[in-house]
């Protein structure tokens, strides 16, 4: 239990200085703009991760929560002259409403079904973003004002930066949080054994609705976040393969582990900046590397590299 | 004074009736235990009772109150309680934590105080550790505590079972082949555990293949056969039910009962 505790508060200490540090060590404002990125991506995944490594269910369609948050930020200010953070927390409440409503009926499939239930849903909350262009300017997307909160302007990648890497703290705080709670480990019971967990009298039907509407909520709140801070949104933001993204950093980075969240995300979003120096053959040299570390690392990256860590050190 | 009863019970599946027609009841610190060859249809009727299937016929009673086709949470908040034939523990958590989720209608469980950590959390963390210890040290896990229950070899999954099962402080419980798998001393052991759940208040039923461990503790048997109720009745009289016997014990059971 001391062992748990300690390790919550190490794994929050750490991320700190990271996200205190790297500024040190950036050549320019270009790689503030690409750390801000990976914040918020993280953000996203350990909110999923909750969800598909802790409750065990998939959500192929994750980027649906993403948009509605990005778009909630754009939208309101523009065409509702609603204050931008007002817009931020009622995307918050759509998101979390969307999912309870549809959580409740497709969270009874499992495995495949619900990946593909789940996928549905985030295609048809990319097509109406997409079609709606009266709205959300199409195809195109839409410029997003800035946040100004008590008359401070935020703008600016290395301000990103620091309210990025300040979301992503409190993030990475409440998932740990939970992980010890009766609300965390119904979670993880039902994650392993569904009927077990029934029958000592947890509700798995409400719990697993519980996990879809938490990570809800975090895509929106990323969602809205990377809104702010690129002035501008597109569809892509909301689509298929933002989903499949999300997916890869949770799995590559480690089901159920945050910190592997945060580091799947960085990989994701630095890789492809990096191996832009091998051009034409960059998309292919980054699914390589997915597939030989999901081949080498199958648990995920963190937890395979902790658990080799903690044998060498015990032995 | 009953507190579980279940009059007629029947389930079918692709018209084969697997339970069809059963009844029997139990009171508080019985053990009932129901026998048969395989494919009886105990372990069926095991999730008839505890709620994993819904029941095609038939009516089941707890502490006076209809519960038939109440989901198995509803039914563990009023009071039933069981284990797995085949293990279902939770793998990848710890064995207390295990007995820690067997805890989850006694604790407070709302989410926002969870998310953020506040102290009324941690506090009753504590306390909800403390008493899955103390069961642990019941059925002589103490030491694993903090080991993953993956991990655990099969004797001590199965006591781990009845623990957490244990910690949701059952007015009933279902026990399923606890001694499965289980070498002599092992079976030793969870026989006195029965026993001394059973001293407690609880009622028990149990399903078991070891003759010997059904005829020592059992307050009464209920046999079963192709789902249908064969004999009922004290150790003694189902040992010496000519039909039970021959039929359903077979030669080396009927032996073996003999011995015990």
């Amino acid at each position: 239990m001391r062992a748990l505790v300690n390790q919550r508060f190490t794994t929050l200490a750490i991320l700190a200085v990271v996200i205190a540090v790297l500024p040190l060590i950036f050549p320019s404002s270009y790689y503030f703009r690409v750390a801000s990125l990976v914040w918020v991506s993280a953000l996203a995944a350990i909110g999923l991760n909750i969800l598909m490594g802790q409750a065990g269910q998939v959500s192929l369609g994750h980027a649906a929560f993403f948009g509605i948050g990005a778009y909630a930020v754009a939208i309101g200010p523009a065409h509702l002259g609603l204050p931008t953070w007002a817009a931020l927390l009622i995307g918050a409440l759509l998101s979390a409403a969307l999912a309870f409503l549809v959580g409740r009926p497709i969270l009874r499939l499992k495995g495949h079904y619900l990946a593909i239930a789940t996928l549905g849903l985030g295609v048809l909350v990319a097509l109406v973003i997409s079609t709606e262009s009266r709205w959300t300017g199409g195809p195109d997307g839409m410029p997003v004002a800035r946040l100004t909160l008590f008359g401070w302007r935020v703008t600016g990648s290395d301000t990103w930066y620091w309210v990025t890497g300040g979301l992503l703290l409190i993030g990475a705080w409440i998932a740990l949080n939970l992980d010890e709670t009766p609300t965390g480990r119904a979670f993880r019971a039902l994650h392993d054994s569904e009927v077990a967990a029934q029958v000592v009298g947890v509700d798995v039907a409400r719990f697993k609705l519980q996990a879809f509407v938490i990570a809800a909520v975090y895509a929106s709140l990323a969602g809205s976040a990377l809104a702010m801070m690129n002035g501008f949104i597109n569809p892509d933001q909301a689509g298929f393969l933002h989903s499949v993204e999300l997916v890869t950093m949770v799995v590559l980075g480690g089901l159920g582990s945050v910190v592997g969240s945060i580091v799947g995300a960085a990989l994701l979003v630095t890789l492809p900046q990096v191996l832009t120096v091998f051009h034409e053959y960059e998309h292919l040299l980054l699914g390589l590397i997915i597939i030989v570390s999901m081949i080498f690392m199958r648990s995920g990256i963190v937890p395979t590299l902790s658990s080799l860590f903690f044998q060498r050190t015990r032995s | 004074m009953t507190i579980l009863q279940a009059m007629d019970i029947g389930i079918s599946f692709g018209g084969v009736k697997a339970v069809d027609g059963v009844s029997f009841s139990v009171s508080p610190g019985q053990i009932l235990s129901i026998i048969g060859p395989n494919g009886a249809g105990k372990t069926t009727l095991f999730n008839v009772i505890s709620g994993v299937y819904t029941a095609s016929r038939g009516t089941i009673h707890l502490s006076g109150e209809n519960v038939t086709g109440l989901a198995p949470h509803n039914l563990a908040t009023r009071g039933l309680s069981r284990t797995f034939q085949n293990l279902q523990i939770f793998q990848r958590m710890t064995a207390c934590e295990n007995v820690m989720v067997g805890r989850h209608l006694r604790e407070k469980c709302s989410l926002l105080p969870a998310l953020f950590r506040m102290p009324a959390v941690t506090r009753q963390n504590r306390e909800t550790r403390a008493a899955a210890l103390e069961l642990l040290s019941y059925v002589g896990l103490k030491d694993s505590a903090d080991v993953l229950a993956g991990s655990l070899p099969y004797g001590a999954c199965k006591r781990l079972e009845i623990a957490r099962a244990l910690a949701a402080e059952p007015r009933v419980l279902l026990l399923d082949e606890p001694a499965a798998g289980c070498n002599a001393v092992e079976t030793e052991e969870i026989d006195h555990l029965i026993r001394q759940v059973a001293d407690r208040g609880v009622a028990v039923v149990l399903v078991e293949h070891d003759m010997k461990l059904v005829m020592k503790i059992s307050d009464r048997i209920l046999v079963l056969e192709r789902g249908r109720p064969l004999a009922e009745g004290s150790p003694r009289e189902v040992r010496d039910n000519p039909k039970v016997l021959e039929a359903y014990l077979g030669r080396h059971g009927a032996q073996e009962a003999a011995r015990a």
